[in-house]
């Protein structure tokens, strides 16, 4: 990774010379009318503008590309960010009539390292890239794919219109890579289904934000809505209704998608609470509670205590590390009340032939093992939400932990890389949670790295997901309610630990939320104002 | 009235309250006053039921308001089904052909509804033609929304209706939403948006909070220079023709607009378009404005305001003005040198606000000869403003807003309450059932007080809602303020109400307004399920 970083700075070299009048530190304003957002590692502005026509601009390869014209990803986003640049500014008002002598006709991309152009993006996929602007030809270099789509989206964003409507961009050189490898948006499909199209829909804005992981909860206690197809009775008696669901097609949709974005689809499986609507399709799974000498009818978590189990998890989560390509699963392990588990007698025959006597906590980490287990021999590595570390499961120390409860989370952190885990932090982006006002700035003020610990201990966190819980979320809500409160979250993982200051960040970010809204996002605004072209006008 | 009762005495004697029933929830919202439904079933057909005008009804075809309003309905009745699947058969026999509109007085078709607009119905569903009888147009407009949700379809996907008896009127004449926009631009498509699921929640009026200190968007014939200059940009203004397709498409659902324009506070963006207007702050004392309220001391303000207020009162037909007088901020005023020495040449002030309360009769003054009544927000009431006995006080200031009623009412003025009803302070979780829980009616005071009290109204102030999230913010948050307003005292289980709403909200999402879950759970039609 160093290695080709320092390729890639060395290349640069020859182009830092142009950029002369506005060099600044990233933690200063970078023009803030752009609006850049998240503000890259390294921005210089020149005054000297360029302009660009729709009719003559083109976004183009570079012959030396490791990725070349059959590259589907750049070929797609090529697409993408011209009508980004151009398409909705061209309803608007008729092409803007072209005479220049400084025009910029052409951006030229080119991946110098391998192209991944046919792979999943990943935790080490490398999304650095350097970005020259310079009349007549642009350059995008990057070592991967995945940093040409980063640097086209700020490539966008550099383009505007002057007040007689034509398309312009400052000379400029920008050099950019993300602080943290994982960066992502918790959805939640089970507490409300949310269509294919809202979900395409937050992956488009998630790549405006430079995030690159959807975490799927897909399914919980109120409706299993993926279509397994080796248990097909999970969602046919499991969903809300049987178009309430997930086919095999829209999975693949979603993970393709989400692919050409550079975004990971991470599905997450929590279990062994949260698995009502598991029950109603798979007989005998949950744990029967009793009430006295009797079963009462209610169900709890997954049973433990049948060997039935786990060959039911084997063969469902080989079925799922087979449908998701990501190299991680997330499996849940939150919440699990084992209220019920005490009042079943079957249980209680198993926890004392196991010596576990009343400890329910290890007849948790007895399950949690299991699964662990029956995940890494598919070969996937594991997400487990924070109860799993507190509870002293045994784990392996690659098993990422996801830090969710918003009490003194810095300190669970601690613990967590101090035993050795990477970590994703979660617990002050509960967006699901609304207050009045601007609460983005409390996400903005967020470091992940502030907790004691050691260097060591500092780099095994990996980054962090804004998670929108789904109780109060549906298509009708979820765009407004996650957007541009995400976007807070999006600038922390991504631009540098410098990068603070709350009146730049507004700033830009009101410009940002502009933008999204003219692509066709429905970001709601940070506080009062106008767009110049409002959402549905 | 009579009538209703006639029409109920056919049905079979099986009144169940509609709490008690057994029978599928139909979601009714709000609820009517008086509910009988049968267990008998009937069935309709996309391709052949109609709504027509009854033969004995004063209006008929020539009443386009009931003419697209019989299309409307027919749509949200069938529309959203029948490109997905042909309809079964029906049998003749058992079905419902035909629902008759009856308009029982002399009625305009062509006029505004008005507060005391009669929006009673009653609606009579039994054999093959139902009956629905009004007043006047207005309440048709409520009763055929009441009718569109008693049809819902069965399993085998037959449109299908128990035989029915309604009878219904609302419990209080002013049902409003404020919306505001000035400190975001609404585009005329949500506003049409949101008068299209104040309908379906029978609310009546939509206050229009047009411009305040950010923008003026509101474009004026005589001031051209006011949404020139005070705009948020020039495609930020509501043209008149704007303005009156808003008015049109309210009356066509019976929603009055209520316009404001708030003074002598909440006026900076006036300021830009009219010179000499505000009143320039000390600039020796540190205020964040280079100017203040609307200087109250120059006559200039009154004709300005003269002419202005006599546009407002040709452009928009409603009989109430909304005048604001909120929030004022006295000090500014205080500060001006010129202001100080208007107040010394006029010995009766006493402070500053004995000069609001000056500005405010001047301006009440004005409104009255221009024929209309003035709505004010409490604040013109709690500086001893003299107002006009007619004056219409809005309550707003959450703090012991009961005791503000109770005091107002003493006064003799009618009043509206908004103080628990801010719907742009938002919480997680089901804030819904705490505006339900309202009641307007609760504030210590007699009889003829209680009778003062005109309603209501829900107000989504715009710091942090524009068009990309005022629908799912505004509904259906404010249905349980919809339904509060309407129904009658003792609707006020929360837990009824919630199996009601969930039915409800459900059905405005599947007639494309996207209105938020209450909780976990589904609609058979969610929200912009295609792709």
């Amino acid at each position: 990774m160093q290695q080709r970083a320092l390729g890639l700075w060395g290349a640069l070299g020859t182009l830092a010379t142009l950029a002369t009048l506005a060099a600044r530190a990233p933690g200063a304003s970078a023009a803030p009318d752009l609006g850049l957002w998240p503000l890259p590692r390294s921005v210089r502005l020149s005054p000297r503008l360029l302009r660009l026509s729709p009719e003559d601009f083109a976004l183009g390869l570079d012959p030396a590309s490791k990725a070349g014209p059959s590259c589907v990803i750049l070929q797609e986003a090529f697409r993408r960010y011209y009508d980004y640049i151009f398409g909705y500014y061209q309803r608007r008002r008729g092409p803007a009539r072209f005479y220049t002598d400084s025009p910029l006709l052409q951006l030229v991309v080119s991946v110098v390292h391998d192209s991944e152009c046919d792979a999943f993006p990943s935790l080490s996929s490398d999304e650095s890239y350097a970005l020259t602007v310079k009349g007549p030809v642009a350059v995008l270099k990057a070592n991967q794919v995945w940093g040409v789509l980063r640097g086209l989206e700020t490539f966008s964003q550099l383009v505007y219109q002057d007040p007689y409507g034509t398309f312009t961009i400052n000379e400029s050189s920008i050099t950019d890579s993300p602080r943290f490898p994982h960066r992502g948006i918790l959805i939640d499909t089970s507490r409300h289904y949310l269509s294919i199209k809202t979900i395409l829909k937050t992956l488009d804005a998630m790549a405006m934000n430079k995030f690159n992981v959807l975490h799927w909860h897909i399914v919980d206690d109120q409706s299993f809505p993926y279509q397994s197809v080796t248990f097909p009775q999970l969602s046919n008696k499991g969903s809300y209704t049987p178009s309430h669901v997930y086919t095999p097609t829209d999975v693949r949709e979603v993970i393709e998608y989400a692919r050409l974005r550079g975004i990971r689809v991470l599905p997450e499986f929590d279990s062994p609470g949260h698995t009502e609507s598991w029950g109603k399709g798979q007989k005998g799974l949950l744990t029967p509670c009793y009430d006295g000498e009797r079963p009462s009818g209610a169900f709890g978590p997954i049973n433990p205590a049948l060997n039935s189990t786990y060959d039911f998890m084997s063969r469902f989560f080989s079925e799922v590390s087979k449908v998701f390509p990501d190299e991680f699963i997330h499996m849940g392990g939150d919440e699990v009340d084992p209220e019920c588990w005490e009042t079943n007698p079957d249980i209680e025959k198993f926890m004392r032939s196991r010596g576990f006597y009343k400890d329910f906590k290890k007849l948790e980490s007895f399950y949690i093992e299991k699964v662990l287990n029956i995940i890494a021999s598919q070969r996937k590595k594991s997400i487990v939400w924070q109860e799993v570390f507190d509870n002293e499961d045994k784990i392996q120390p690659s098993t990422i932990v996801q830090v969710w409860k918003d009490k003194d989370y810095p300190e669970e952190q601690a613990r967590v890389t101090a035993a050795g885990h990477p970590v994703l932090l979660s617990a002050p982006w509960y967006l699901d949670y609304i207050t009045y006002g601007e609460d983005w700035r409390t996400y903005y003020k967020v470091d992940p790295l502030r907790f004691s610990g050691s260097q060591e201990q500092k780099q095994r966190v990996l980054g962090g997901e804004a998670c929108l819980w789904g109780e109060y979320v549906d298509s009708t809500n979820l765009t407004p309610r996650l957007w541009p409160r995400a976007s807070a979250v999006g600038e922390r993982l991504w631009s540098d630990e410098k990068v603070k200051s709350i009146n730049d960040a507004y700033n830009r970010l009101t410009v940002h939320r502009c933008r999204m809204v003219r692509r066709g996002i429905a970001a709601q605004p940070l506080y009062v104002g106008h767009c110049e072209q409002e959402y549905k006008m | 009235m009579r009538l209703h009762l006639l029409l109920c005495a056919l049905l079979a004697p099986a009144p169940l309250a509609p709490a008690a029933s057994a029978l599928r929830n139909p979601g009714l919202w709000p609820l009517p006053l008086s509910v009988h439904l049968s267990p008998h079933l009937l069935h309709l057909s996309p391709e052949t039921f109609r709504i027509s005008h009854h033969p004995a009804s004063t209006l008929g075809p020539f009443c386009t308001l009931l003419q697209k309003a019989f299309l409307r309905y027919h749509g949200y009745i069938f529309g959203a089904h029948k490109t997905r699947h042909r309809s079964p058969r029906l049998n003749k026999h058992g079905q419902l052909q035909q629902l008759t509109a009856l308009v029982v007085q002399d009625s305009e078709c062509d006029a505004f509804p008005s507060i005391s607009s009669d929006e009673s119905y009653a609606l009579n569903v039994s054999g093959s033609v139902a009956v629905l009888k009004a007043n006047e147009v207005w309440g048709v407009l409520r009763g055929l929304e009441t009718f569109s949700q008693l049809i819902y379809e069965d399993s085998d996907r037959k449109f299908t209706i128990n035989e029915a008896c309604i009878t219904d009127s609302p419990r209080f004449p002013h049902r409003g939403i404020l919306i505001d926009t000035a400190r975001h631009y609404l585009p005329v498509k949500t506003i049409l948006k949101t008068l299209d699921a104040m309908a379906m929640n029978k609310f009546n009026v939509l206050h229009w909070h047009i411009v305040d200190d950010q923008a003026f968007p509101y474009q004026s014939a005589t001031f051209p220079q006011l949404s020139k200059k005070g705009s948020y940009t020039l495609t930020h203004v509501y043209r008149p023709k704007d303005v009156r397709e808003v008015i049109e498409f309210a009356r066509r659902r019976g929603i009055r607009v209520l316009p404001e324009f708030d003074t002598p506070g909440h006026t900076q963006s006036w300021g830009k378009g009219q010179k000499n207007l505000l009143t320039v702050c000390d600039a020796k004392e540190k205020f964040s404005t280079v100017y203040g309220p609307i200087n109250p001391a120059l006559n200039s303000t009154y004709t300005f305001l003269s002419r202005l207020f006599a546009e407002i009162s040709r452009v928009f037909p409603d009989e109430f003005i909304h005048l604001g007088g909120d929030e004022v901020d006295l000090l500014c005023w205080k500060s001006n040198a010129e202001i100080q020495k208007f107040m010394k040449q006029n010995k009766r002030f006493k402070d500053v606000r004995e000069l609001e309360s000056f500005y405010i009769q001047k301006v009440l003054n004005i409104i009255s000869t221009l024929k209309k009544r003035p709505i004010i927000w409490q604040e013109a009431f709690d500086d001893h403003a003299k107002l006009h006995p007619d004056t219409v006080v809005q309550v707003w200031i959450n703090r012991d807003y009961h005791l503000e009623q109770a005091r107002v009412t003493a006064a003799g003025y009618p009043v509206l309450l908004s103080a628990p009803w801010y719907l742009d302070y938002i919480n997680s979780g089901e804030d819904w059932r705490a505006y339900y829980a309202v009641e307007p009616l609760n504030f210590p005071g007699s009889e003829r007080q209680k009778q003062l009290v005109l309603g209501g109204e829900a107000c989504l102030w715009g710091e942090f809602v524009d068009a990309t999230n005022l629908m799912p913010r505004l509904w259906p948050r404010a249905s349980a303020v919809g339904e509060r307003l309407w129904s009658n005292k003792e609707v006020s289980s929360t837990k009824e109400a919630y199996n009601r709403l969930t039915v409800h909200r459900c059905r405005m999402v599947r007639r494309g307004i996207a209105a938020q879950p209450l909780f976990t759970g589904y609609c058979d039609h969610e929200y912009n399920i295609e792709k």
